[in-house]
Formats: structure tokens, sequence, C-alpha cells
């Protein structure tokens, strides 16, 4: 028993890294419905510039705005060059687009901070922590936390503040939002920034884990079943998506996996997915498309 | 004269002529193109490009033509050069073309089941099935040894080499005749199918899936159907990347970046056009040698392999962006190959 509670909340534990990759999905996707591939890509170039620049001497907190400041202007360019010429095509456009985005973000990082592992300290201890028998990763533990906050920090930012309710209007409607006079433009920009932000949040965490290396870049790829369960409009849902991916991948590693030779991580949530796809096409909390000839 | 006199009759060519003189003028080089290029040239540019040109197509099919959106493309490719190896490997009997097929087929009934969730969920929510195919596929040909036979290096190699109703094709003559033969046998029956009432489902699908429902197209027998080819070409596709280029391939020769490298091709050259994947096959297979050529002379050969790797992967993004942007039609498009709305095509469209 204790041993199932322990892989169950190691899972949830981790989800909550997946949700927090899918987060910054999400934002993207409601205000722009734009399906962001090169998300990952810009979390793998968060980290990266993080810990080029503290390796540089810089102190963390100048790194933190330097790379923030770094990552606005990027929101601003690519709403420029690549978002404004493309608006009003169909969403496979959109999303082929990210895709060649995120080679030239990926070919931007690793050309001019170099492609060799770094190792990133965040200062947090990773000593277990028992709860009876059962073993919990402090660092496990804080992420999650970090991922609370950040997720509530943003439902703050979209159900209380001016800009939210803007960003909710033009995911909305966005004709209509147009004709209320809302500067779309400038929301598009402020989201990609924000999703930015909690890619390098995000980033941070998984850098610390795993290393700032060329495989950050592939988280997209976890967050991507994580999305499928929790819908692609809801901000809950990835949280709860990636709850439910994080256990149940830990889970079916530690009782599927050894009947099927194990290693069944990278399809596993995938299988899950589609199962969910099956029961549930528009996701846990996804909104229903309604679709007229 | 009055203005709106249009000309009634073509002027008068010998229509017959022309075609033959136009197709002998395109046949005698592809015939005769392996005695005027160097042994280089076919192996490493020639026959991956007629490779890659046949997995375009494939994958053209199902997302330029059916609109349904596939990341797994590699995982196609991979089953068909794992189901010839076995197949060469454990029925020796079979010949090498009919072990193709055979391979073929089996892509297409798994890529029929990866389809499956098609009939009912669409758009981006369907790259996680085939990104389930992927990621699947490159675990079960890593994972059972019974599929690389137990091989140390877990790479597959055709037992006998490769042979065609036995003749020898492994000289570099024999790889593009076998390639060249298997492309063209491909491409004339695509174009025979886009064009009969198989590929008009598909466009139907594609351009708004409710709507085709509404006026009685089987839609998700298009769909299915869609996925089935696609994947048996890809298939064929991989086993000659496996074989008649590689020699010996493993799961890396097939990962997640084979599929968008395949993607990127149809994107290049033009979705839902059959020649795009030739264009888009040419401009990825050329770029790479052309950046490589340009960044010799610039600098003589003093850029790091590293950093040339990512100014190449970084040209590739921003043009594909360019082209998102541009020419969502890609090259195929671009260079303006204006084809005659109708034509006789045997043996379809005999209008």
């Amino acid at each position: 028993m204790s041993m199932f509670l322990e892989t169950l909340i190691g899972g949830l534990l981790a989800g909550t890294m997946y949700s927090m990759v899918a987060i910054g999905f999400v934002l993207i996707y409601k205000a722009s419905g734009v399906f962001n591939y090169a998300q990952g890509s810009i979390l793998l170039f968060a980290a990266l510039t993080f810990v080029s620049l503290t390796d540089q001497g810089v102190p963390a907190f100048g790194a933190i705005a330097l790379t923030i400041a770094l990552l606005v202007l990027m929101a601003i360019t690519i709403e420029r060059l690549l978002l404004r010429p493309l608006t009003n095509r169909s969403p496979m456009t959109l999303f082929m687009a990210t895709l060649g985005l995120s080679y030239l973000v990926e070919a931007v990082a690793q050309g001019t901070m170099g492609s060799q592992v770094r190792a990133l300290d965040l200062g947090i201890d990773d000593l277990p922590i028992f709860l009876g028998d059962i073993m919990i990763s402090q660092f496990d533990l804080v992420a999650a936390g970090v991922a609370l906050t950040l997720g509530i920090a943003l439902s703050l930012l979209f159900n209380r503040t001016r800009i939210g309710i803007q960003l909710r209007g033009v995911a909305d409607d966005t004709r209509a939002a147009l004709s209320l006079g809302i500067d779309i433009n400038r929301i598009w920009q402020i989201v990609w920034a924000v999703a930015g932000i909690v890619g390098l949040v995000a980033g941070l965490l998984w850098g610390a884990r795993q290393g700032v290396q060329f495989s950050l870049s592939l988280v997209v790829l976890k967050a991507l079943p994580v999305l499928i369960i929790g819908g692609f409009t809801s901000i809950a849902g990835a949280i709860l998506g990636g709850l439910i991916v994080g256990a149940s991948e830990s889970l079916a590693e530690t009782y599927i996996g050894p009947f099927l030779g194990g290693g069944i991580t990278p399809w596993f949530a995938y299988a899950l997915a589609l199962v969910f796809l099956f029961i549930r096409p528009a996701g846990l909390f996804g909104e229903r498309q309604i679709e007229r000839v | 004269m009055s203005e709106i006199d249009l000309p009634i009759a073509a002027p008068t060519i010998d229509k017959v002529g022309l075609r033959a003189v136009g197709l002998a003028a395109i046949a005698l080089p592809v015939l005769a193109g392996p005695f005027l290029a160097s042994e280089y040239w076919i192996n490493a540019i020639i026959v991956p490009f007629l490779i890659l040109s046949l997995a375009g197509l494939g994958l053209n099919l199902l997302t330029g033509y059916a609109g349904q959106l596939s990341l797994g493309a590699g995982a196609f490719m991979m089953v068909g050069a794992y189901a010839t190896f076995s197949l060469q490997l454990r029925v020796p009997d079979l010949p090498l073309p009919l072990a193709l097929v055979v391979s073929g087929l089996i892509a297409a009934a798994l890529g029929l089941a990866f389809g499956i969730p098609s009939t009912r969920i669409k758009g981006f929510y369907l790259i996680v099935s085939t990104l389930a195919a992927q990621f699947f596929f490159e675990w079960l040909f890593l994972k059972f040894p019974w599929f690389y036979d137990g091989n140390s290096s877990a790479t597959i190699a055709l037992p006998r080499g490769l042979t065609v109703f036995g003749l020898n094709a492994e000289t570099p003559h024999g790889r593009y005749y076998l390639t060249l033969g298997t492309v063209l046998l491909v491409t004339l029956l695509s174009f025979n199918l886009v064009r009969s009432q198989t590929g008009r489902n598909w466009m139907a699908t594609r351009d708004m899936d409710t709507a085709a429902a509404v006026i009685g197209v089987p839609v998700v027998r298009a769909k299915l159907q869609a996925f089935a080819v696609s994947s048996f070409i890809l298939g064929i596709a991989g086993a000659l990347w496996a074989f008649a280029y590689l020699g010996s391939a493993s799961v890396q020769s097939f990962g997640l970046s084979r599929s968008y490298q395949i993607l990127f091709i149809i994107i290049i050259g033009g979705l839902g056009t059959i020649r795009g994947a030739y264009l888009g096959a040419a401009f990825v297979s050329l770029l790479p040698l052309a950046l490589d050529w340009l960044f010799q002379h610039l600098f003589s050969g003093h850029v790091d392999a590293g950093l040339l790797q990512n100014i190449q992967k970084g040209i590739f993004g921003l043009l594909i962006m360019w082209f998102l942007i541009k020419e969502p039609e890609g090259l195929a498009r671009l260079l303006g190959v204006k084809l005659p709305a109708r034509r006789r095509l045997f043996p379809s469209s005999q209008t």
C-alpha cells in the first residue's frame, strides 16, 4: 500500500511539472487559437539564456529580469513578423508555422549558447521527506507549489484585471472584441510574453531536474497528452490533466510496465489521451466546437 | 475581328507528337541518369531524393489531399522497413519486390488502425494519434529483439542484400533503377487515385468534413482510406530508405525528426499537389548541400560543424515560416507550372 501511495504521490508531483508546460500552451491557444509547437523551444531558450547569464556572473535576479525582457521582445517580434501576416489562416497553417518557429528558436538558442548540457542549481535541496513510511521528493514538492502559485496567479490575471478581461473577450469572440476596440495585436503580444514567462519558470524547474539541454524542448511532447486530456482552453484543465498524466504514467510504469518489458512512459500518456479522446473528444474542460455549414 | 472573337480552334500543332517529344525529353535523362551522374551523386543525392519524394507523396495524400495532419510519417516508414526485414529473413522465398508490397500492406493495416481515432476527433487532436504511433513503434522495435533478429547493435540489414528477381541491385545503378521504378509506379497510381472518386472524397473531406458528410461523401471511409493508402506508400518508402539508401537502418533512422522532415517536404513543395512532393524533396535534399558549398566558399572551411548544423536548422525554420506566409501553396505554385486543368491520364479521367 505504501508503495502504491509513494508511486501515486510521486506521479502527481511530477505531473505538476507537465501542467506548467501545458499552461503555456493553453494561454496562447485561448487568445489566438494557435497550437504553439514552439513553446518547448521557447522554454529551452529561456532556461538557456538564464543559465548563460548566471554563468557570466550576472546575479540571479538580474538574469531573470534580462531573460524576461528578451522574452517580451521575442513575443513582440513573433507577433509582428509571424502572427500578423498569418491572421485568418487555417489553424493547421498556424501550427506548422510554429513548427518552423521552433526550428529557428532552437537553432538560435543552441547556435549562440552552445549545445552542451548545463547544470542549473536553484538552491533547492533535493532531500527526501518522509511522511510515515512514504518518501516524497522535496524538489517535487517545491515544483508543485510553484505550479499551484502560477495557476492561481494566472487565473487572477485572467479574472481580476482589465487585461485579463480583454484576453477573455478575444478568446471568446475575436470579431466582437475587435469591434469593441480591443487591440488584438497587443493582446497577442501580451499573451505570448506571458506564455514565455511561464515557459521560463517551467524551464528553470525542468532544467534544475535534468540539466539545461536540447531535450528540454521535447517536453512539448510531454505536454500534448496533458492538453488533450484537460482540453486546449482551460488552465484548470491543464493542471488536472497534468496530475492525471503524471499519476497514471508512474502507476503504469510500476504496475503494467514489467509485463511489457518496461520503458513504456514515452507512449503511455498518448495511449491514455487517445482513450480520453474517444470518450470526450474535446477534453475534460474543453469547449465543444459547433460547426456550421 | 471583334474583340470577343475568341479562338475557337486551338492552333494546329500535332499534340500527340508534341507530347511524345516532351515525354522523351524527360524520360531520356531520367533513364540515362546513372550514366551521366557520378556514383557519389547517385548514392548520396539522387536515391535519397527519390525516396524522400515517395515518402512526401505518401504523406501528401493524407495531409495535403485528405486534410489529416500527421506527425507520424516516420513511424509507418519504420513499420515498412522492419516488415521487409522480417519477410526477407523469415520468408526467404518471397522476392524483394513482393516483400515490399506485403510490407506496404502491413504498414497500411497499422496506419488504418492508428487512423481510427480520426473518425471521431478532428484537427490538432489527431496529431496525438499519429504521435502515439511514432512513439509506440520506436519503443516496440527497440524493445523486442525479435524485430531486429537479436542483432547486437539493434540494426537491420537485408540478409541477402538487394536482389530483385535474382538480379543484384546492390550497385548504384541497381539502387537507382529499383527506386526509380517504384517511385514512377506509385506516382502513376497516385495521379490516378486523386483524380478518382476516392481522391475527390478526400478533398471534400479536407475542405470541410461536415459539409462533405451532409452532401453524402462517406467521410469515415475516405479518412480511413487515406490513412491506409498513405501508410502503404510510406511503408514502401521506409523499406527503400533502409535498404536501398542506408543499407542498414535502426529505429533512429525513422525518428520524430524524419517525420518532421517529410512534413516539411510537403509544406515547402506544396500541400495537395503530387509534384509538390518532388519539388519539396529536391529542396530538402539540395539545401544542405548548397549551404555547405556556400559556407565552404565563404569561410573556406573554418566553420564549426555544430554551428553549421544550427545555421541550417535556423534557415530551414525561416524558410518554412516564409513559405507559409508568402506562398502557402508551396514551390509547386511558385514555379508556376501551369498544367491543363483536365488532362487525359491513363486509365482514369477519360472524359
